[in-house]
């Protein structure tokens, strides 16, 4: 059993299936419509030499996201493809 | 007079590429996100319509999240198209269908494209067309803009829809106990002020939601003199009520 930590926390390669997004408002919303949605199994595919932003393949598309926003989304570590 | 027809959708999946082959024209295409960031208008004519196209920005959603979304918002649920493109992106379909989604809480006349499909085939990508037509409850076209496939079958689609020969039946999104009862409450106070020049059920959504910015196009739309008339015709063929 993996615990849930933000995405933040990962590491290149690794693959996390989002299980929550603790957000408000507008940046909420628009994360949920860039596919950081629930369920959903994303990939960290990047990290800049600082550690801050991280870059994440979501659906098939590499999202930069900085450690404010990324430090607030939540998941756990599958073993599953990303789609 | 010309039938309206908007391209909505995410960012590159291929929308100006579609609007320049419908269109004829050259609006600058290019393999970037953000391109179009107004909109761009074309004349397309079929056999028998002719029509104006309307290439809105791509956008992830249609809330009052940025200025490109409100423009692609608010031409959709203000200017009311005859016709609404979706345009989705053949090889991540999943994240696409978000704004299709949100296309039908705004109106019913609208056609599902599914572009780049010659990619999607290329990775091995099969889309089952009939079943996500029938959940969705509209029309569904594979196309590639860029190789030309399945255009022939989307004017035709076009020029179908346009004369009501086809009847959609657009997914609604069911939304919790808590949220259906206030929809429940504000719809016929809605319905009051607008009548039926607007959906209520999609009003009622963005009021929940805080949407202050909606707000204030709304007051300006109601102020406009052309919605007064509107506002008394009777529900039929408007993009929202329409048959």
């Amino acid at each position: 059993m993996t615990a849930n930590k933000p995405i933040y926390h990962f590491q290149v390669g690794d693959r996390i299936e989002i299980t929550s997004v603790e957000l408000q408002d507008v940046m909420r919303r628009r994360l949920l419509d860039l596919g950081f949605v629930p369920g959903t199994v994303i990939e960290v595919v990047q990290k800049s030499p600082l550690g801050d932003p991280l870059a994440f393949k979501v659906f098939n598309t590499t999202i930069a996201l900085r450690k404010e926003e990324s430090s607030l989304i939540y998941g756990k570590k599958v073993y599953k493809e990303v789609v | 007079m010309a039938h309206t027809i908007a391209l909505a959708g995410n960012p590159n999946t291929g929308k100006s590429t579609l609007f320049n082959l419908l269109t004829g024209l050259k609006q600058h295409t290019g393999n970037w996100p953000g391109k179009t960031v107004l909109r761009a208008e074309g004349e397309l004519k079929t056999e028998k319509h002719v029509y104006t196209v309307i290439d809105l920005p791509g956008t992830y959603s249609l809330y009052s999240n940025s200025a490109d979304e409100e423009v692609a918002r608010d031409y959709i649920i203000f200017e009311k198209p005859d016709i609404t493109l979706v345009v989705v992106d053949a090889t991540s379909l999943e994240r696409n269908l978000n704004i299709a989604l949100q296309v039908l809480e705004m109106t019913d006349r609208a056609i599902l494209c599914v572009n780049l499909i010659d990619e999607a085939r290329k990775k091995g990508i099969h889309i089952d067309k009939e079943p996500l037509s029938k959940q969705l409850g509209i029309p569904v076209i594979l196309i590639s803009a860029r190789e030309k496939i399945g255009i022939i079958q989307l004017l035709k689609t076009i020029d179908q829809m346009t004369e009501g020969k086809i009847e959609t039946q657009p997914f609604k999104i069911k939304y919790n106990q808590t949220v259906e009862k206030k929809i429940k409450q504000l719809e016929p106070q809605i319905k009051q002020i607008i009548g039926n020049a607007l959906p209520a059920r999609w009003v009622a959504l963005r009021i929940l939601d805080g949407d202050i910015k909606l707000l204030d196009s709304l007051k300006s739309y109601l102020q406009n003199p052309d919605f007064v008339a509107e506002k008394h015709q009777p529900a039929q063929g408007g993009c929202c009520h329409g048959a």
